[in-house]
């Protein structure tokens, strides 16, 4: 089922929580809500759920208008940040729950209604947990739960609010993976929310970005992170170096240095953003955007980063692979020049929202 | 965000719940405030002026707010050290001095009246032992302290274990690092975070004391001038059918607790903003 | 607490010591001495006094009246309380801390202006007692008088336990049940109800305790009619007045031992409110652990 949000305004107070925010998820997509705390992004979702009410602008669910649907008929699955598991009731009964609140009449018999939780239960690999009450669970025990519970009522869209937030590095990332392939199995149309850019762009179809109530961007995580829309975007995606120039004609110059553009993106006063492993060093001076002195080097795992002091005040940020750097050797204290291998231009005074 | 996100929209009964609550309010509370208003706007502003400004009216104002400040001094020292014993100090029977403190909560206040009033009697347990000495508890505004301190003696111990128990250890042992002596940490960390709930459990104390009856009139004697509280004039006020003279009394009792309510809020507000922030 | 990790943040021995033992003097002779006093004089003259005193007549009368008014006074109380704490705890809207401070309004009036206002409202030369003896209802002096007077000194305390432990709790859970198809009366039974039960057993019971065990407010608009307006209180003041000590303390020993359930209660629901908390806590933790 396919999800259309249109011209949806929000705002709690003085607060502008959503500013007419367009989107459509398509069905079966898995799409994440992506930003900074503030953004935005769980009031969307919880809009879309119907656990908030937007203050215009309609929410359509496969083409029908749901905006006026209450929560409890709008067939949503939702699994919320802490879980929200009912801590009375047995991993069963959770489960169990949204189908013995249905109404006699269309309510599954005592065996149908057995028979699907624990087809869930095994599904998410706790069946064997079915009596234990939430308290007794670990953190990704309890949210595997919470998404069992949510698919017991078959959904016609998965809503995950920060489904990774409150859990370890290492089962955030078990359970990304799982999520993922669950997602595969069965393609249920899926919106999840995070603040973490790593877990958007592994595991969705589609990313959206947003900013102070607005979207900054929508597609897809290569997409995304190969060719940012905005300097917001680029910046949080992920690190980058800052670099001032002016944009003219063709060519993008920073200081002496001058790099050719294939799209310019106008004329006039830019930012240029580098990517720390967009960044050559090198001993050789010729065509070098920078140059400085090497302050620290940290050498942890299979990529070095080097921090790059300019004469300026700047500190520049590299990273390379561990072969490279083994070849050039380079020591702190030393001279260097960097170059870019690629760089995002966006004109300073730009309006880059959509 | 999070914060304004709580608005819990979604969930219904709304109208029925506040309307429940609002009808029941007005029911059993709003009603009678509005049948005392009436009553006083009934009166004369001279006539109620004589009736509060009588000798004996005056003594008892005077005696039950008296009475309670000196409880509710009481209870804020007393309770504060059975709070500081019950969090930190480990000793047997704890759980049951714990459970004990919520006694007067849960005794019924004629009941304390009784007992106490026999054993402070001069010839009671304790009384026997105090009369010699000099201390006549029992049928003396000392006994009606002894009755309020009672009655009160939960809020402040209530309100301040809490904080004793929230307090993070990191703090003292910062500032036992820094130098500081038990006592300095005493006095400039420990308490200054433990004064607001001081204040709010006192005040609670006092509000509680100021109205008391059942507890009280058993060991008072009841001796007019000198040990008779202001509910008590309330009610021998009614017995003689003087419902103008019983209303007068009680507005003013009224205000006064509303009055010192009205400035303890006021200080706590200004006391938590100072200290603002932290919770 | 271990003596070893709390040495550098504690008080000398002699310290400790002192101040414990004025400490547990003081619950001693403040709390202790006074509650075997009640017991002591109830059976100073033996078990058969005692039986006899609880037995008379006009005893098992305000005994009676005692348990009437309290099966009035706390489900009423009851009702509005959860209503309270559901149009609290769960919606914002305007005026609502002034709601709180109306709710808490009872506690800070003497009970025996309560009794007043009630005798002002529906008393002889009340504003509705006129028109009340028309049509010959009886409201003060009467057992409407005495549960209306217990209502009003008990009608915060359901609702002061409740609002604070669901607004702690939040409504993750109900919003989950909405989401999941429940309607609201199934969310409130199924969900809401069940996670705040513990709290509510205590409201209920500390409603019990003061609304059998009011004395102020009862005091004025019962009238004092022996054998027919005097709750186990007031009917305790009579005795006592009347000098039979006996007595007094055998009903006061009744309510006294009432007085003690309502701790032990009280000890038991916080008790299982920490333990569900310190589980879910642990776990946590234990998971953390695992995975790191």
């Amino acid at each position: 089922m396919s999800i259309e949000i249109r011209n949806i305004h929000k705002r709690f107070g003085d607060f502008t929580a959503l500013d007419n925010v367009n989107l459509t998820v398509e069905s079966g997509e898995l799409v994440a809500l992506l930003g900074p705390s503030g953004c935005g992004k769980t009031t969307l979702l919880r809009i879309i759920a119907g656990l908030e009410t937007p203050d215009a602008g309609r929410v359509l669910f496969g083409g029908e208008d749901a905006t006026h649907t209450h929560v409890s008929e709008r067939q949503v699955g939702f699994v919320f940040q802490h879980y929200a598991l009912f801590r009375h009731m047995t991993v069963f009964d959770n489960v169990a729950f949204g189908l013995s609140v249905r109404p006699r009449k269309v309510r599954p018999s005592k065996e149908e209604i057995r028979d699907k939780v624990m087809k869930l239960l095994k599904l998410v690999q706790l069946d064997w947990l079915a009596d234990a009450y939430p308290g007794q669970l670990s953190g990704g025990q309890r949210q595997r739960i919470a998404l069992a519970r949510s698919l017991a009522v078959e959904p016609k869209v998965l809503l995950l609010d920060e489904p990774f937030g409150a859990l370890d590095a290492k089962v955030r990332k078990d359970l990304r993976r799982w999520l993922r392939e669950l997602h595969d199995e069965i393609h249920v149309t899926s919106v999840f929310v995070t603040h973490d850019q790593e877990e958007a762009l592994e595991v969705s179809d589609r990313v959206v970005v947003m900013d102070h109530g607005r979207i900054e961007q929508v597609g897809a995580p290569d997409d995304i992170y190969e060719h940012p829309a905005s300097p917001f975007v680029t910046q949080f995606l992920g690190d980058v170096n800052l670099f001032h120039g002016r944009v003219d004609g063709a060519h993008l110059t920073i200081g002496d240095y001058a790099h050719p553009l294939a799209a310019p993106p106008g004329e006039g006063q830019a930012l240029a953003y580098v990517r720390p492993h967009d960044l050559i060093v090198s001993r050789a001076a010729d065509d070098a955007l920078a140059s400085g002195t090497v302050e620290h080097i940290h050498a942890v795992g299979p990529l070095v980063r080097i921090e790059v002091a300019t004469g300026d005040g700047q500190t520049l940020e590299a990273v390379l692979a561990k072969e490279v750097f083994r070849e050039l050797a380079i020591l702190p204290g030393e001279s260097v020049f960097l170059k870019p291998r690629k760089v995002s231009v966006f004109l300073a005074d730009g309006d880059y929202s959509i | 965000m999070k914060l304004l996100n709580r608005q819990h929209s979604v969930l219904p009964g709304f109208g029925l719940s506040f309307g429940l609550t609002l009808f029941w309010l007005l029911l059993i509370v709003l009603l009678p405030f509005a049948a005392l208003v009436l009553k006083t706007a009934d009166m004369g502003w001279a006539a109620f002026v004589d009736t509060v400004s009588a000798e004996r009216v005056v003594a008892s104002l005077k005696l039950s707010f008296g009475a309670a400040g000196v409880a509710a001094a009481i209870n804020i020292v007393m309770g504060f050290l059975l709070a500081w014993v019950l969090v930190r100090y480990p000793f047997p029977g704890k759980r049951l001095v714990d459970a004990l403190v919520d006694l007067p909560f849960a005794l019924p206040t004629a009941v304390a009246g009784i007992a106490l009033t026999t054993l402070y009697a001069p010839n009671g347990w304790l009384g026997q032992h105090l009369v010699p000495l000099g201390l006549k508890v029992a049928f003396t505004p000392l006994g009606i302290v002894v009755a309020l301190t009672f009655v009160s003696l939960p809020f402040v111990v209530r309100t301040v274990q809490p904080v004793l128990e929230d307090l993070e250890k990191e703090l003292e042992e910062a500032a036992s690092c820094l130098g500081a002596s038990r006592f300095q940490i005493f006095r400039r960390v420990i308490f200054p975070a433990t004064v607001p709930a001081l204040i709010t459990g006192g005040a609670m104390a006092f509000a509680r004391a100021t109205g008391e009856f059942g507890s009280v009139i058993f060991i008072a004697g009841n001796i007019p001038l000198v040990s008779e509280i202001a509910p008590l004039i309330i009610i021998s006020k009614l017995d003689q059918y003087d419902y103008l003279g019983a209303t007068a009394v009680a507005v003013v009792m009224l205000a006064l607790s509303f009055v010192l309510l009205f400035a303890i809020n006021a200080i706590q507000w200004w006391a938590s903003r100072r200290h603002g922030g932290k919770r | 607490m271990s003596d070893v990790s709390s040495r550098a943040t504690a008080e000398a021995a002699w310290v400790r010591v002192a101040l414990t033992t004025l400490a547990l003097a003081f619950v001693a002779l403040f709390l202790l001495v006074p509650l075997a006093a009640v017991f002591w004089e109830a059976f100073s003259k033996g078990w058969q006094l005692y039986v006899d005193s609880l037995t008379e007549p006009e005893a098992w009368s305000a005994i009676k009246l005692t348990l009437l008014t309290a099966a009035f006074a706390v489900p009423l109380n009851l009702v509005f309380g959860v209503a309270a704490a559901w149009a609290i705890a769960r919606f914002e809207f305007r005026g609502k801390s002034f709601l709180v401070t109306l709710i808490d309004l009872p506690f800070s009036v003497s009970p025996v202006v309560a009794g007043l206002m009630y005798m002002l409202l529906f008393g002889a030369q009340g504003w509705l007692g006129p028109w009340l003896a028309e049509h010959d209802v009886k409201i003060v002096f009467a057992v409407p008088g005495i549960v209306l007077a217990t209502v009003f000194v008990t009608f915060p305390f359901v609702a002061r336990e409740l609002i604070p432990l669901m607004q702690a709790q939040g409504a993750d859970e109900e919003q989950a049940a909405m989401v999941l198809g429940a309607s609201g009366w199934q969310t409130f039974w199924r969900v809401t109800l069940p996670n705040v039960k513990w709290g509510l057993l205590y409201g209920v019971i500390l409603t019990n305790a003061r609304a059998m065990g009011e004395f102020g407010a009862v005091s004025v608009v019962s009238g004092h009619i022996r054998g027919e307006t005097n709750t186990i209180p007031l009917h305790v003041e009579i005795l006592y007045n009347e000098y039979n000590f006996v007595g007094a303390f055998a009903c006061a020993s009744l309510l006294a031992f009432l007085a003690l359930l309502t701790l032990v209660v009280k000890s038991l629901v916080e008790w299982k409110i920490a333990r569900a908390q310190a589980a879910s806590l642990n776990r946590t933790r234990e998971a953390r652990l695992a995975s790191a």
